[in-house]
């Protein structure tokens, strides 16, 4: 005589159910376990020189000369932090006027043909890898540079220029999305006013989504301080604070690239360059920070 | 200033700039084909690069910037697919799955230099794999996941409701619905994504100077046994790739033709990920018609 087991059956769907979920939430957890081991190990490579003392907080981020391998050395990450910072600010100014109108011109100039022609447009600049840009900044820009003015092409300047093409898709794609999402009845209201497109787009379209093009304007901002071989190249790379923008310079990525291969791991140099990538870091999460304040902003 | 003078000339600049960006790109493709073209022969794509003399290829970078995509792909697809339709289908609103999303969103805005130390740090030296395509591809995919994470998640969720419903309705478990109801309509768009992702990796130079390392050894490509150091299928060899090469011949390259390869070899990159663009959609929408009655993807 056949007992039925009171309990539910696990049925085979049930099983299937469990399998599946217990491996979508190891590849979750795998995310997790990714960005603590990430910000834990370079964390504490780069706060190694500041525990033991061989470097100061305000030596590194004071002091203005960079000389590893002096017979005293000095580790002022200052030409690097102030180069990071003006490479990226100057990039964000050369390209948003330029995003902002893309995103105008496909949004509200000719809607009917304009995101036609630009989005793959945008599609093919943001799908070009950067030591592409970085092998054509070094062959026209940086060339046509020294040609126009003082000095040898290389510098803050022709690193902002590489720099703001790449970080074009970025900030269009977003103003775009952005214009697009906007009411349509406000600019109806405008037009009913007797406005102008200029005057709707002056005082209506660009006061109501400025949150939303700051947003764009920051990831291509965060982008921009990230990139590494790009700037790298075009640069010139003297570890000076930068006095004129037509002068060789250095950002945080680019003396990153050039030294880490040629240190010894745990020296104190070495060390210096990742406190550097930890700057890096902590300049991501300020970014994150900031697009996530904006986005909120954006909401209400 | 009267409105329609500044209207006019407002509409003007707007357009002048539009125009000026498609210049941009149509310059810097121009330039590119132009100086590469015709630097590319069947002997530029297959020979071995030269250090000094003139003549180098770049066959062994092509060859490990197309295996290094496939091993990295074979590592992110599934990761990814499976974090993405959780965050679709399963994650509950509230705060984890906030935290989730924030950290998704961080790990894709980090430069791809820090992956690349990462990868130093972790796998070439604390696990000991060395400078290899294996710590490369696994850089990768760091470098690649939260993108794959997202492009999974936006298209379970571009699925419309109704046919998740239909499912529950039929009685199906919430697994069958998410494979047999859901990733068919998805597919399509993951896979677009997913080719669009691939041709990111593909021209990745920072994230694998660190990990894959910025030397190939010598390749027989008559060797197919993975174990053996000089075959191109060993997954424990340094591996230097089209992109990384580029930026090495530019930096430091001593041979006379440098600036050639340099052109040649960025010319290749381009193009594969030109290709990379158009298959994405032809793809897609291909799929997309044999997956669902239908005809046009939206």
């Amino acid at each position: 005589m056949s007992v039925k087991p009171k309990k539910t059956r696990l049925e085979k769907h049930h099983i299937e159910d469990l399998i599946g979920r217990s491996y979508m939430s190891l590849c979750v957890l795998l995310l997790v376990v990714i960005i603590v081991s990430m910000v834990y190990f370079v964390a504490s490579k780069g706060l190694a020189n500041f525990f033991s003392g061989k470097v100061s907080l305000s030596e590194f981020f004071g002091g203005t000369k960079w000389a590893p391998d002096a017979e005293t050395p000095s580790y002022g990450a200052l030409p690097f932090i102030s180069g990071s910072f003006l490479v990226t600010l100057l990039a964000a100014l050369i390209a948003s006027p330029l995003s902002i109108c893309a995103a105008l011109f496909m949004t509200e100039i000719v809607p009917s043909w304009g995101k036609k022609l630009l989005q793959p447009v945008i599609e093919l600049l943001s799908g070009i890898p950067s030591v592409v840009y970085g092998f054509v900044g070094l062959s026209v820009i940086v060339p046509f540079l020294r040609d126009t003015f003082p000095g040898q092409g290389i510098g803050v300047f022709a690193g902002a220029l590489v720099l703001s093409v790449m970080i074009l898709p970025t900030i269009t794609s977003v103003a775009a999305d952005a214009l697009a999402a906007l009411p349509q009845n406000l600019k109806e209201s405008s037009f009913a006013l007797g406005a102008t497109r200029w005057q709707t787009i002056s005082r209506v379209i660009l006061p109501t989504t400025f949150p939303a093009i700051m947003t764009g304007v920051v990831l291509g901002m965060a982008r921009a301080f990230g990139e590494a071989l790009a700037v790298q190249m075009v640069i010139g790379n003297a570890p000076f604070v930068p006095k004129s923008l037509f002068e060789s310079a250095s950002t945080l990525t680019s003396v990153i690239t050039l030294s880490m291969g040629n240190t010894t791991m745990g020296s104190t140099h070495n060390n210096a360059l990742w406190s550097m990538a930890l700057v890096l870091m902590l300049m991501t999460f300020l970014f994150v920070l900031v697009v996530r304040m904006l986005e909120r902003r954006n909401k209400i | 200033m009267k409105p329609r003078t500044a209207d006019k000339i407002a509409t003007t600049v707007i357009v002048a700039l539009a125009l000026l960006i498609v210049a941009i790109l149509i310059g810097l493709l121009g330039y590119i084909l132009v100086r590469g073209l015709g630097h590319i022969s069947w002997d530029f794509l297959t020979s071995a690069p030269q250090k000094i003399r003139a003549g180098g290829g770049v066959g062994p970078q092509l060859f490990n910037s197309l295996f290094l995509l496939v091993l990295t792909l074979l590592i992110t697809v599934p990761l990814g697919l499976g974090a993405g339709i959780f965050m679709a289908e399963y994650a509950r609103p509230g705060r984890l799955t906030n935290f989730i999303r924030l950290i998704v969103e961080v790990l894709s805005s980090f430069p791809s230099i820090i992956v690349g130390l990462f990868g130093l740090l972790l796998i070439v030296n604390y696990f000991d794999l060395g400078f290899s395509l294996v710590s490369g591809a696994l850089a990768l995919t760091v470098f690649n996941l939260p993108l794959m994470v997202r492009i999974t998640e936006q298209a379970f969720r571009a699925v419309p409701k109704q046919q998740k419903e239909a499912g529950f309705a039929l009685g199906l478990s919430k697994w069958k619905i998410v494979t047999s109801v859901l990733l068919p309509v998805a597919l399509p768009t993951i896979i677009t994504g997913t080719i669009l992702s691939a041709g990111r990796v593909f021209g990745e130079a920072a994230a694998l100077m660190f990990t894959a390392g910025m030397s190939s050894p010598r390749l027989d490509f008559s060797n197919w046994n993975p174990l053996s150091p000089s075959s191109p299928l060993n997954p424990f060899r340094p591996a230097e790739t089209l992109a990384v090469h580029i930026w090495k011949v530019n930096s430091e390259g001593l041979a006379p033709d440098a600036a050639e390869i340099a052109a040649g070899a960025s010319a290749v990159l381009v193009i594969t990920v030109l290709i990379f663009n158009l298959a994405a959609r032809f793809f897609g929408r291909y799929i997309y018609r044999k997956l669902t009655a239908s005809k046009r993807m939206n």
